[in-house]
C-alpha cells in the first residue's frame, strides 16, 4: 500500500477551503523552502483513509481483550456530546465559557465521588503524564515541610513500568519490593522498605495480576506511618468503580485514565485523559487553572502553591466531556454494574480457559486475568506469541503479551463489561481451538497470521531500524 | 545451552568472568538471551560509575520487555563495551564474547554459582 506521500500528483488539492476569518499577517521570517505536504485531491484522501481504517482492528471491529487497557465499547453518545463544544477556544474570555467551566467541575465532583478524593485537575494528557504529575504533588508536599530527606518511591515488581519510570522523572529513586506468591504486596518487605527516607508509594489495587490485595488498608497505614505519601494508579479503576474507593483504601493521590475507564477512545494516540485527583491537604499544589465556584460563577484560579502547568490550557477537554456523558449516562446504578460485569467477565472466560490453559494465578480474578503458556511453550514449541499471532486470523486482537514480567510466556486477558456472553464463548472456542492446533501442527501457529494484510512483521527489525518519518526515499 | 567452565555466574543469570586484580569481566549468560529474545537496545552503565553486587547497573531491551541487569559484584565500572550500543544483537549471536563491562576495584561478590551449578540452577 501506498504511503499518502507516494499518491496523486503537484497541483492536485483540496478545493473546499473556508473563507478565511482571521486578518492575514506578513512573517517576520518566511518560510524559504515549500511545505513537504501530499498533493491529493479530497477524493483521494478520503480513499486512503478508508483504505488504512479498513485494515486496523478496534473496538467496533471485533473483541480487543488487551489485558490492562480496558478496551470498553465507546457509547457513540460520547461523541455527540463532544461536538456540541466544537466551536470554542481555549483563550475565550471566562464569563463566555462558563457551561464548559461546568463541565470540569462536574466531572471533578462526580470523578471526586467514585475515588474518594477532594480535588482534581484534568491537565494531564493520558496516564504516566497523571502519574509524574501526581509525583510532583507528592514532591511538593514534602518540599513544604522541609522533609528533603524523602526521596525514595516505594514500587512493588508488578508495577506497569511507567511507574517505576514516571517516578525518576520527577526525580525520585524507585525502590522495588517483591510481590508475593498470590501477586500481591509482600507486606513485610514493604514494612523493611519504608523509613525516613519513603516519599511514597505507588500502587495498583486490583493489581497488575488482576487481584485485589486484601491487606491494602494495612499496605497504606505502613506508608502512612513512616511518613510517605500513597499514590494509586487508575489503571484498573474499571474493576471497582463505584464498589470500592481508592480514598478508603487510603491512597492520598490517583490518576484516572479517562479514555479506558470512563469510555472514551484510545490506542493509536487517543488522545487520552490523565486525570490526577488528591485529597484536600494537596489541593492547594494541583496544577492550574482549575476551576472554582462563588455566587458569580465558575472562575479559571491557580492554587496557592501549584506545581504549575503540566500541559497547554485545561487538558483533553472533549474528552472530559465524553467521561462526564458516560458517567451521567450510566448513573448511580449503571457505575458499579459495569465494574461488576467486568469482574463477571473475565472470571467467566477464566473459567473456561481453564480447561486447558494454565493460569499464573488461582482464581477468582477481578476485571483481568494472566495465563502462563510456559508448559505449552515446552510442549509444543508454540509461544503465547504464536497463539496471540494465531488469534489474529480469527478477528480477534490478541491479548497483552509478556506482561506483567512477572509471569513467563504471560497473556493478559480483559475481556471488559461491553462484551456478550455469545462474543466471549466464540473467542474461548478459538482459544481452546489454538490450544490443540499447537499439539497437532505447530507449524501452523509459527506461520500465523496468514488471514490478515499482511503477515508476521519483523518486530525486531523494526525496533533495531526504524523508519519513523517519510524521508522521499 | 553453553556454560564455559571458566566463569562464574549468578542466580540473575549474568556471568562473570575474574581477570585477576580486582577486575572482572561481566555480561549475561546464554540461557537469559535465549530467554529475552532478541536484544534490540542496551542501556549501559558509564564508565566510573560505582556498582553494587546484586544491583542492576545497565538494562536490555528486548521486543517483549525492558530487563535490569545485575551486578556480579561490587566495583568501579572501568570500560563499557561501547560496541554493543550499535550492535545489541551481539548479545544474543555471542553471549560469553559479548562483555557488557569491565570493573575494577572489586571490593566484593554476590552469591557467584560454578557452570555446573549454573546449569543444574537453571534446569530446575
Amino acid at each position: 500500500m501506498k504511503l499518502i506521500f507516494e499518491k496523486g500528483a503537484p497541483g492536485q488539492h483540496l478545493s473546499l477551503m473556508p473563507p478565511c476569518d482571521v486578518p492575514e499577517v506578513t512573517l517576520s521570517r518566511p518560510r524559504t523552502e515549500p511545505l513537504n505536504l501530499p498533493h491529493v485531491s479530497e477524493t483521494e484522501l478520503t480513499r486512503h483513509y478508508t483504505a488504512l481504517a479498513k485494515r486496523v482492528h478496534g473496538v467496533n471491529d471485533g473483541f480487543y481483550p488487551l489485558g490492562s487497557c480496558t478496551m470498553k465499547y465507546n457509547p457513540k453518545i460520547n461523541e455527540d456530546m463532544a461536538a456540541l463544544f466544537s466551536q470554542i477556544h481555549p483563550l475565550q474570555p471566562e464569563e463566555t465559557v462558563q457551561g464548559c467551566l461546568e463541565v470540569l467541575h462536574e466531572s471533578e465532583k462526580l470523578l471526586g465521588e467514585i475515588t474518594g478524593m477532594d480535588a482534581m485537575t484534568f491537565q494531564p494528557a493520558a496516564g504516566a503524564h497523571g502519574e509524574f504529575t501526581g509525583l510532583l504533588l507528592i514532591k511538593a508536599y514534602h518540599a513544604r515541610r522541609n522533609d528533603a530527606a524523602r526521596t525514595k518511591i516505594i514500587v512493588p515488581d508488578s508495577a506497569h513500568g511507567t511507574n517505576p519510570a514516571s517516578a525518576v522523572m520527577a526525580g525520585f529513586t524507585v525502590v522495588n519490593i517483591p510481590s508475593g506468591e498470590d501477586g500481591c504486596v509482600d507486606v513485610e518487605a514493604l514494612r523493611g522498605a519504608v523509613g525516613p527516607d519513603t516519599a511514597g508509594l505507588m500502587l495498583t489495587n486490583p493489581n497488575t495480576v488482576g487481584i485485589f490485595d486484601r491487606n491494602i488498608l494495612e499496605i497504606t497505614r505502613i506508608v502512612h506511618d513512616a511518613g510517605g505519601l500513597c499514590y494509586y494508579d487508575g489503571a484498573n479503576l474499571n474493576a471497582v468503580m463505584g464498589v470500592v474507593r481508592p480514598g478508603d483504601m487510603g491512597f492520598d493521590v490517583i490518576h484516572l485514565n479517562l479514555h479506558k475507564t470512563f469510555s472514551t477512545p484510545h490506542g493509536g494516540g487517543g488522545p487520552g485523559s490523565g486525570a490526577v485527583g488528591c485529597k484536600e491537604f494537596l489541593r492547594c499544589f494541583l496544577p492550574g487553572p482549575v476551576v472554582t465556584r462563588d455566587e458569580a460563577g465558575y472562575h479559571l484560579t491557580v492554587p496557592e502553591h501549584s506545581i504549575g502547568r503540566v500541559k497547554d490550557f485545561y487538558g483533553n477537554f472533549s474528552v472530559v466531556v465524553k467521561a462526564l456523558t458516560y458517567i451521567l449516562t450510566l448513573g448511580r446504578e449503571g457505575i458499579p454494574e459495569a465494574a461488576r460485569n467486568a469482574v463477571l467477565n473475565a472470571n467467566y472466560m477464566m473459567k473456561r480457559l481453564s480447561e486447558k490453559y494454565a493460569m499464573a494465578y488461582a482464581g477468582p480474578c477481578m476485571h483481568e486475568f494472566v495465563m502462563t503458556l510456559q508448559d505449552l511453550k515446552d510442549a509444543t514449541g508454540c509461544s503465547a506469541m504464536d497463539i496471540a499471532k494465531g488469534l489474529l486470523d480469527h478477528g480477534i486482537h490478541p491479548p497483552t503479551m509478556y506482561f506483567p514480567l512477572i509471569v513467563h510466556e504471560a497473556l493478559m486477558v480483559e475481556p471488559t463489561e461491553t462484551e456478550s456472553q455469545e462474543t466471549m464463548d466464540e473467542v474461548c472456542r478459538v482459544f481452546l481451538d489454538l490450544w490443540d492446533l499447537a499439539h497437532q501442527n505447530p507449524q501452523a501457529l509459527h506461520d500465523a497470521p496468514t488471514r490478515t494484510p499482511v503477515r508476521r512483521l519483523d518486530e525486531v527489525g523494526a525496533a533495531r531500524n526504524p523508519v519513523l518519518r517519510y524521508t522521499g526515499e | 545451552m553453553n556454560f564455559p567452565a571458566e566463569l562464574k555466574y549468578t542466580k540473575d543469570h549474568e556471568w562473570f568472568k575474574d581477570l585477576g586484580n580486582d577486575t572482572a569481566l561481566v555480561g549475561i549468560t546464554d540461557f537469559a538471551q535465549s530467554e529475552l529474545g532478541d536484544l534490540v537496545f542496551i542501556n549501559l552503565p558509564q564508565v566510573g560509575d560505582e556498582v553494587i553486587a546484586d544491583e542492576s547497573f545497565c538494562d536490555v531491551e528486548s521486543v517483549k520487555a525492558v530487563s535490569d541487569v545485575m551486578s556480579p559484584c561490587t566495583g568501579v565500572i572501568e570500560e563499557v563495551n561501547t560496541e554493543l550500543e550499535d550492535e545489541p544483537q551481539l548479545l544474543n549471536e555471542d553471549p560469553y564474547g559479548a562483555w557488557i563491562a569491565r570493573i575494577r576495584d572489586i571490593s566484593a561478590c554476590g552469591e557467584l554459582m560454578s557452570a555446573d551449578e549454573y546449569e543444574a540452577f537453571v534446569q530446575k
